[in-house]
C-alpha cells in the first residue's frame, strides 16, 4: 500500500517536562532534568547524579487513573501515550489500532524490590511486584487503557528500541495492516540499571557533557516519548494536515562487540545512510540531527566519526538532547523522536549543553543554543544500544497539500 | 530445542520423553560441536540454546550469513538477570562484575548472532510475551514481502530458571503432582506445566528445496468470542481456503481445564473435519511455545506423516495445509497457517 505514514500526535515525559508544554519550557530556558537521585535508596545516591521525571509513583498513578502500585515503567509509559493520543483528537475506535511499544527495564523497578525478600526466603516477597515484570506486561496495561486490542507489540534492543517500535508502526501501516499506530517507549529508572552502567565505569559523576572533549560518560535518565502513527487514508478521513510524516528509517548491527561501538561507528554510519535511502534525501536535505550523544568517551567518537564520514566539514545543526534529560535507556528513541517532531512544528533545534571543547578527532561543533525561526523540513534522530543495535530515523514536514 | 529430542526429519518416528514434576526442562545438544571453549565459557544458557538452534537452521538453508535476524523471547536472558540482581542485592551495590548485565538485555541472543557471524543487517528482538514469535515473524514476513529474495534468520527462545520457576510455581499456575507429562491431557487436573526451548528458522520469500510455506500469522489480544471466530476464517480465506481445506489443526492446549474445554470447543465448531493434535504435553508451556509448534508443524508437513504422540483426533488426512492455533492464558491467542509447497 505504501503511502504516507504521517504523525498525528505525540507526548512526552521526562527529566526536563510531564508534557509537551512542559518540555519545550525547558528548551527554551536551557533548563536540565539532571540532578541527585531521589527515588530510591542507593549507596550511588550522591555519587552519580541523573534525569530523573520529577513525578514519584504516586502523583503519576493520580495523573492516569491507575493504581500507585504498578510498575513505573507502566506509569510513564500511560502518561506519555495518553498525551500523545489526546493531543491526536482521533476517535481510535473507528479504525484498526496498534500499539508498539519499547523498554529494556520492564518491570524491573518492582521486581529488584521482591528479590530482596525473595533471596532471603524463596516463599516471600509480594507477587503483585513481580506480576508485572515481563517488557510486554507495560504494553498491556497502555494498550487495555486505550482500548486497543488489534495488535499490540513490544520491542527490546536495548538503547535503539523504540526508534524501532516506530519503524514497525510505520511499517505495518505501509502494509495496510493497520490504520493507527501509537509508537514508542517507556523505562524508568532502576537500581538494576544504575549499577549495572556504573559497573561498567561508563557513568559520568557530574551532568554529563556530549559531544565534549572532557566527556567522562552518560547519566541514567527515565521517561517515555509516544507518537500517534496514521495512514494517508485516516488523515483524509479526518480532514486533517499534520505537520509532518516519518520519511525513512534503518536498523543495522554494528556486529563489532556487545557494549562497544566499533571506532569508525559503521553501524551509526549504516544507520544513517540507509535512513536517508529510505527517504531519497540527500544528506544535505537534512536540516538538525538529534544525536544518540550519550556523553560517553566511546559513542560520541564513534557517532561523530560516522557524522563526519556522512558530512565532510559540513554537518548540519546537531545537538544530543540527553544532556537535558539523560540517557532515558530504551525510551529515548521515543522521547527524541517526539523531540524530532517538535523541531519541525516549532522550527527550532535544540542546544547541546555543557560543551566547551570539540572531541579532537572529530572536531564537530554542536548547537549551543536553543533557536526558533529556522526553516526545519527533515530532521534525523539517531539511537544506538548494547547488542550493536544502531538505528535512524528521518521525520519531514509536511508540505501544504497532501 | 525442547524437552524432547530434536525434530529431525527422520526422528518423528521416534517415542516421547515424559517426565515427572512441573518442569520440563531442554534436553541440551554437546555445545562444544557448536562453539570453542573459550566462546562457551563466556555464553550463557540461553545464548547456547538460541545460538545452536540458529546455526542449525542456517546450515539446513545452506545459507552463511543472513540478510537480517529477528529474534522472539519473553523473559529474556534470566540467568544473568538474575545473578547480576542477586550480586547486587548480596554486594549492596559494591563490586560488581558487568558481565552479567551485559548479558542480560533481551536482544544479547539475537546480536550475539550477529557478532558470530558479522551479519550487520536488520536485527531485532521482540518480547510481547506469547506474541514474541509471532510479531518476530509478521516483522520477516513484511520484509520479504519487499524484497522476496533475502534470507532471514527467525526464531525465539525463552528459559526456566530456579528462580523463575519458583516465581511461576506461586502463581498457582502449574500442576501438581504430575508424574507423567505424556498424561498432561489425559489426567483431568488443574494446571499447566514449565517448558522452555529454542526454535529458529530460515525464512525467504523464494521457494527452496523442501520448503514450507507459512501462509498467514495473526495475532490476538483479548479478542471477543466473534472476533476470534472470525480471525479463523479470514486467516484461512486469506489463502483462498476454507476450513475445510485444513487437514491437521495443532492445538496450543496447556492443560488448564476451563481454557482448554473452550479451546476444544472453538476448535471442533469450525474444523470438525480435521484432524487434531496438541504439543504442550511434550514441550511444557511458554510464551514462546509457538516457535516450537511450528517446527513441529514443519517437519509434519516436510514428511506428510502426523506422529502418534500428538494426535488427539485423526481425520486420516494428508498434512499439507496446517493451522496452528495458539491460546495462551485465555488473553493471547495466534494462528500460524502452514502450507506444503
Amino acid at each position: 500500500m505504501k503511502g504516507r505514514v504521517h504523525v498525528a500526535g505525540i507526548g512526552v515525559i521526562s527529566a526536563i517536562g510531564s508534557s509537551v508544554e512542559e518540555t519545550m519550557l525547558s528548551f527554551r530556558s536551557a533548563k536540565s532534568g539532571i540532578d541527585k537521585l531521589s527515588l530510591f535508596d542507593s549507596i550511588h545516591q550522591d555519587a552519580l547524579p541523573v534525569g530523573e521525571v520529577k513525578l514519584d509513583n504516586l502523583a503519576l498513578s493520580d495523573r492516569v487513573a491507575h493504581r500507585a502500585n504498578l510498575t513505573r515503567t507502566a506509569l510513564l509509559g500511560l502518561h506519555a501515550a495518553k498525551e500523545a493520543v489526546s493531543n491526536a483528537s482521533i476517535d481510535l475506535k473507528k479504525w484498526r489500532c496498534g500499539i508498539i511499544s519499547a523498554t529494556t527495564v520492564g518491570g524491573m523497578d518492582k521486581t529488584e524490590n521482591f528479590f530482596v525478600d525473595f533471596l532471603a526466603d524463596q516463599n516471600s516477597g509480594k507477587l503483585r511486584d513481580v506480576e508485572n515484570h515481563e517488557c510486554g506486561k507495560s504494553t498491556e496495561i497502555i494498550a487495555d487503557d486505550l482500548g486497543i486490542n488489534t495488535f499490540i507489540s513490544t520491542i527490546n534492543t536495548a538503547c535503539s528500541s523504540s526508534v524501532n517500535a516506530i519503524a514497525l508502526g510505520a511499517r505495518l501501516i505501509q502494509h495496510d495492516k493497520l490504520d493507527v499506530v501509537i509508537a514508542g517507549g517507556s523505562d524508568a529508572l532502576s537500581r538494576f540499571t544504575l549499577n549495572g552502567f556504573n559497573s561498567l565505569m561508563i557513568l559520568d559523576g557530574e551532568p554529563c557533557r556530549p559531544f565534549d572533549a572532557g566527556r567522562k560518560g552518560l547519566n541514567l535518565g527515565e521517561g517515555a516519548g509516544f507518537l500517534v502513527l496514521v495512514s494517508d487514508r485516516v488523515a483524509r478521513a479526518e480532514g486533517r494536515a499534520f505537520s509532518c510524516f516519518v520519511n525513512g528509517f534503518a536498523n543495522t548491527n554494528d556486529a563489532f562487540h556487545q557494549t562497544a561501538s566499533s571506532p569508525e561507528g559503521r553501524g551509526s554510519y549504516g544507520a544513517m545512510v540507509g535512513a536517508l535511502k529510505m527517504s531519497g534525501l540527500e544528506p544535505e536535505a537534512i536540516d538538525y540531527i538529534n544525536l544518540h550523544g550519550t556523553g560517553t568517551v566511546n559513542n560520541d567518537l564513534s557517532e561523530g566519526t560516522a557524522v563526519r564520514r556522512l558530512y565532510g566539514q559540513h554537518y548540519p545543526a546537531l545537538s544530543s538532547t540527553k544532556a537535558f534529560t539523560g540517557h532515558t535507556l530504551g525510551a529515548s528513541g521515543g522521547i527524541e523522536a517526539v523531540f524530532s517532531v517538535l523541531s519541525i512544528q516549532e522550527k527550532c533545534v535544540f542546544p547541546n549543553l555543557r560543551f566547551e571543547t570539540a572531541i579532537p578527532e572529530i572536531g564537530i561543533v554542536p548547537q549551543l543554543s536553543f533557536e526558533t525561526g529556522r526553516s526545519i523540513k527533515n530532521v534525523m534522530s539517531n539511537s544506538f544500544g548494547f547488542g550493536g543495535n544502531c538505528s535512524s530515523i528521518i521525520f519531514s514536514a509536511n508540505d501544504a497539500t497532501l | 530445542m525442547s524437552a524432547q529430542k530434536p525434530w529431525h526429519r527422520e526422528a518423528l518416528g521416534e517415542l516421547p520423553v515424559s517426565y515427572a514434576g512441573d518442569r520440563l526442562a531442554c534436553i541440551e545438544p554437546d555445545y562444544s560441536k557448536y562453539f570453542d571453549v573459550r566462546q562457551l565459557r563466556r555464553m550463557s544458557r540461553i545464548i547456547k540454546m538460541g545460538m545452536a538452534s540458529g546455526m542449525d537452521a542456517l546450515r539446513e538453508a545452506s545459507i552463511d550469513i543472513p540478510h537480517a535476524i529477528i529474534t522472539g523471547t519473553s523473559y529474556g536472558c534470566l540467568e544473568d538477570t538474575g545473578i547480576f540482581l542477586t550480586k547486587m542485592i548480596e554486594n549492596q551495590e559494591q563490586a560488581l562484575n558487568p558481565t552479567p548485565f551485559i548479558q542480560s538485555t533481551h536482544n544479547t541472543v539475537g546480536s550475539q548472532i550477529a557478532l558470530l557471524l558479522q551479519c550487520q543487517g536488520y536485527n531485532q528482538t521482540y518480547t510481547q510475551r506469547a506474541f514474541s514469535f509471532e510479531s518476530a515473524l509478521i516483522d520477516a514476513s513484511m520484509s520479504l514481502e519487499d524484497d522476496p529474495q533475502q534470507f532471514i534468520l527467525t526464531g525465539a527462545v525463552d528459559e526456566i530458571t530456579t528462580a523463575s520457576h519458583r516465581i511461576l510455581q506461586r502463581f498457582d499456575i502449574f500442576r501438581t503432582g504430575s508424574t507423567s507429562s505424556l498424561q498432561l491431557f489425559k489426567d483431568k487436573v488443574p494446571g499447566t506445566l514449565n517448558g522452555e526451548g529454542s526454535a529458529f528458522f530460515v525464512l525467504s520469500g523464494t521457494q527452496g528445496k523442501d520448503s514450507v510455506a507459512i501462509e498467514h500469522v495473526v495475532t490476538l489480544y483479548k479478542p471477543s468470542t466473534a472476533t476470534l471466530s472470525n480471525a479463523f476464517a479470514s486467516c484461512v480465506g486469506s489463502s483462498l481456503l476454507r476450513p475445510a481445506d485444513i487437514d491437521l489443526v495443532l492445538v496450543g492446549k496447556s492443560g488448564h481445564i476451563a481454557e482448554d474445554r473452550d479451546t476444544d470447543n472453538i476448535v471442533s465448531n469450525l474444523f470438525p473435519s480435521s484432524s487434531r493434535a496438541v504439543f504442550k504435553h511434550l514441550t511444557g508451556e511458554f510464551p514462546t511455545a509457538t516457535a516450537l509448534a511450528m517446527a513441529l508443524a514443519s517437519r509434519i508437513i516436510q514428511g506428510q506423516q502426523i506422529p502418534d504422540w500428538v494426535i488427539e483426533k485423526d481425520a486420516h488426512r494428508p498434512p499439507k495445509n496446517v493451522l496452528i492455533y495458539n491460546p495462551y492464558f485465555g488473553i493471547y491467542h495466534s494462528l500460524i497457517l502452514l502450507r506444503a509447497c
